[in-house]
């Protein structure tokens, strides 16, 4: 490794991320609490649980069809809190700005985020504004940081997920990614497929609400649903089998992958949850998605397995089944 | 993809399953000649459906993998000089070379742009007045004649700033070579559809006449290929070869004129070397002397390191069906999807990867 140097795809969410974190940050950071990997830390002070993330966006187009930089740095912090089982309260939010950046684009990035928040029900309480040289970074980069606090009688942990217990998807995959690619490449698509990017934390609350047994939430966002998947099978050491036709995808997002050669499964999405639980309860909370406005498509996708241990397969349209390994770089670089 | 449908293409696929194995007497090899199926015949676990008695190998069929190393360290000098953008399709940039990759360069400065369409490099050229645009052309009868529908476009908007760094391949002269090769033992092919949509079914005749081995145009969903499948094993079992149209809904016998015109207008036939088998006489493409203004090696030569490749890598066995990815020593070890050490395990079509991904570990039935 010493020799090398960082490329775009250590960044992907993919293996060559895994192996970037795992190399680098976890033996310098080393301790319990980021140890668990998961989309943020739950830590105790003075007895309080809470609830604590942080994220930088660099998404490339600023602005794509059903969203931009503003709505994403907002809704993707919300989301990382509200994937451990928190009620997000408190956010931050640091720019990083290219000189000669056009001040009504940032306007309406920070009005963006004013609406995003609004509609979370958090405050953006602090932040941190830097100006950069010209061609030091791609217009604006933004850091939100967020923290919140962790639901009573809760515990949501990969340490949580067992055999036989379904897997929820709350809707249609890869709405973001291509919403983003098609504004890169001033690709004309359906008006139908617009960024999913939204926040999750009031699905989150009334779903928890009603089964606080919920074993694992998580948002597959870079990496799409086979990095998440991956990562849950990894972390709580069980098998995943999800049915292909099962899973919710726009047919017009599946036309434009099938033409670009991408796989859906692979790409990211900003507004879409996996949720884990005991199948006994699986009617209650797909009842409560699919009364909610960012729950509709909700479907159980699959189950777990006892083995194998750590892997992910799919059963096909035609009833093979093949393995979903964990993506290694990027399918489209920047997108969340 | 509702589910009340996917119950009825599981039925139909569990009939098809059902006949091949009633055909089936002895072991049969049949060879996919496209990357494109190579991913749908993992993808949809075909393999899992079949009998034991079919197997299914992997052929010369992904663009990416038959590209040489002479071309990715050609394309490596020039992506080092100061006034170039290379354009590409992703797969490229992590292709190894000799002694450095794509991706490599663009991570210590050089300006390598993925781009969809060849068409995209015009876009850069246009606002890049200063640089030179040099577009990696590549692939089969498919993806050619866009490369040559640019070409001429480039001409029209009078852009003298793009170039393309030709590797073009053509599939039927691969067939031949495959059928020559004593070594090679396949029963039957599956034609790739996309190539076959412009080049239609004649050019494969030879199979039929000077071969006596059945083949099959072939579509991409996993029906079609369970269908071909069977239409492979009822010629096997009843004796006849002949070349046969199950893509018949895309694939027209005398294939698309138009694309076959704008690729004769650009390109010439050439001597193509493809990597781990060799030149294989006119098996390539190589932009004619009308249109050489836009041909890089032409107009801007480039110095080039010599090409080494790593001798335990058995690349050019796997294209040919010879040997299986696993029967590789740095397959799944040294070679991985994000590590690759051979082309094979670089394209997201290319059949290491593809076995990598898909078929390392199986699924309990």
């Amino acid at each position: 490794m010493k020799n090398e140097r960082i490329q775009l795809a250590h960044g992907s969410g993919g293996k060559l991320s895994q192996e970037l974190v795992a190399k680098v940050m976890v033996p310098a950071f080393d301790n319990e609490v980021l140890n668990e990997l998961h989309d943020g830390a739950k830590v105790t002070i003075q007895g309080a649980r809470l609830a604590f993330t942080t994220d930088s966006y660099v998404v490339k187009p600023l602005f794509f069809a059903g969203g931009d930089i503003g709505k994403l740095a907002v809704c993707g912090t919300v989301n990382d809190l509200s994937m451990t089982g928190a009620i997000p309260s408190y956010i931050s939010a640091g720019f990083i700005i290219e000189e000669g950046f056009p001040f009504a684009d940032l306007s309406r990035i920070v009005e963006s985020m004013r609406v995003a928040a609004e509609e979370a029900g958090v405050l953006i309480v602090t932040g941190d504004t830097k100006v950069v040289g010209k061609g030091a970074v791609d217009g604006i980069y933004i850091n939100t940081a967020g923290i919140g606090s962790v639901i009573e009688g809760t515990d949501i942990s990969p340490s949580k997920v067992r055999p036989e217990q379904d897997i929820i998807l709350s809707g249609c995959v890869g709405d973001h990614s291509i919403a983003v690619m098609a504004g890169r490449h001033d690709l004309s698509l359906p008006q139908t497929i617009t960024s999913d990017c939204a926040p999750l934390n009031g699905l989150v609350k009334e779903i928890l609400a009603a089964v606080p047994q919920v074993a694992v939430l998580r948002d597959p966002t870079r990496g799409g649903l086979a990095a998440t998947l991956n990562e849950i099978a990894m972390q709580a050491g069980v098998g995943i089998i999800v049915e292909e036709t099962a899973i919710p995808i726009r047919p017009e997002v599946v036309a434009v992958c099938e033409i670009m050669g991408f796989d859906p499964l692979y790409l990211a999405n900003e507004g879409k949850m996996l949720i884990f639980v005991e199948s006994q309860f699986s009617a209650e909370v797909l009842a409560i998605m699919k009364a909610h406005k960012y729950g509709r498509a909700a479907q159980v996708i699959g189950k777990v397995t006892a083995s194998p241990a750590g892997q992910v397969g799919v059963r096909s349209l035609i009833g093979g089944v093949r393995l979903l390994d964990m993506p290694v770089g990027e399918q489209l670089p920047r997108i969340c | 993809m509702p589910n009340n449908q996917g119950d009825e293409i599981r039925q139909a696929a569990a009939v098809l399953v059902k006949e091949i194995d009633r055909l089936v007497k002895q072991p049969v090899r049949i060879m996919e000649v496209c990357g494109t199926h190579t991913v749908a015949i993992f993808r949809a676990g075909i393999r899992q459906l079949l009998p034991s008695q079919v197997e299914l190998v992997s052929g010369p069929g992904c663009p990416v993998c038959v590209t040489p190393n002479d071309y990715l360290d050609t394309a490596i000098a020039y992506s080092r000089c100061d006034d170039v953008i290379i354009t590409t399709f992703g797969d490229m940039l992590r292709v190894p070379g000799s002694s450095s990759s794509l991706r490599a360069e663009k991570a210590v400065g050089a300006d390598v742009r993925i781009v969809y369409s060849p068409l995209e490099s015009l876009d850069i050229a246009a606002s890049n007045p200063g640089k030179k645009i040099i577009f990696l052309a590549i692939g089969f009868e498919a993806t050619a004649p866009t490369a040559a529908a640019t070409v001429l476009t480039a001409e029209k908007l009078g852009l003298d700033n793009f170039y393309v760094l030709s590797a073009h391949k053509l599939v039927p002269p691969a067939l031949r070579a495959l059928m020559a090769d004593r070594k090679v033992k396949v029963d039957g092919f599956l034609l790739p559809g996309h190539v076959s949509a412009i080049i239609g079914e004649q050019p494969y005749h030879f199979l039929e006449r000077e071969y006596h081995v059945p083949a099959i145009i072939a579509g991409f969903e996993p029906l079609d290929i369970l269908q071909s499948v069977y239409m492979l094993v009822k010629q096997i079992h009843t004796g006849t070869a002949v070349v046969e149209n199950q893509y018949s809904r895309v694939v027209k016998p005398g294939g698309n004129q138009v694309a076959r015109q704008v690729l004769a207008q650009v390109y010439e036939e050439a001597d193509a070397t493809w990597r781990g088998i060799g030149v294989m006489q006119g098996s390539g493409l190589r932009v004619n002397s009308k249109y050489r203004r836009f041909d890089v090696r032409v107009r801007l030569p480039v110095q080039v390191e010599n090409t080494c490749e790593d001798a335990a890598c058995r690349c050019g066995e796997v294209l040919r069906g010879l040997v299986k990815p696993a029967d590789c020593l740095l397959f799944g070890k040294t070679c991985v999807p994000e590590h690759p050490v051979g082309s094979c395990m670089v394209s997201v079509e290319g059949t290491c990867a593809a076995w990598y991904k898909y078929g390392a570990w199986r699924w309990q039935k």
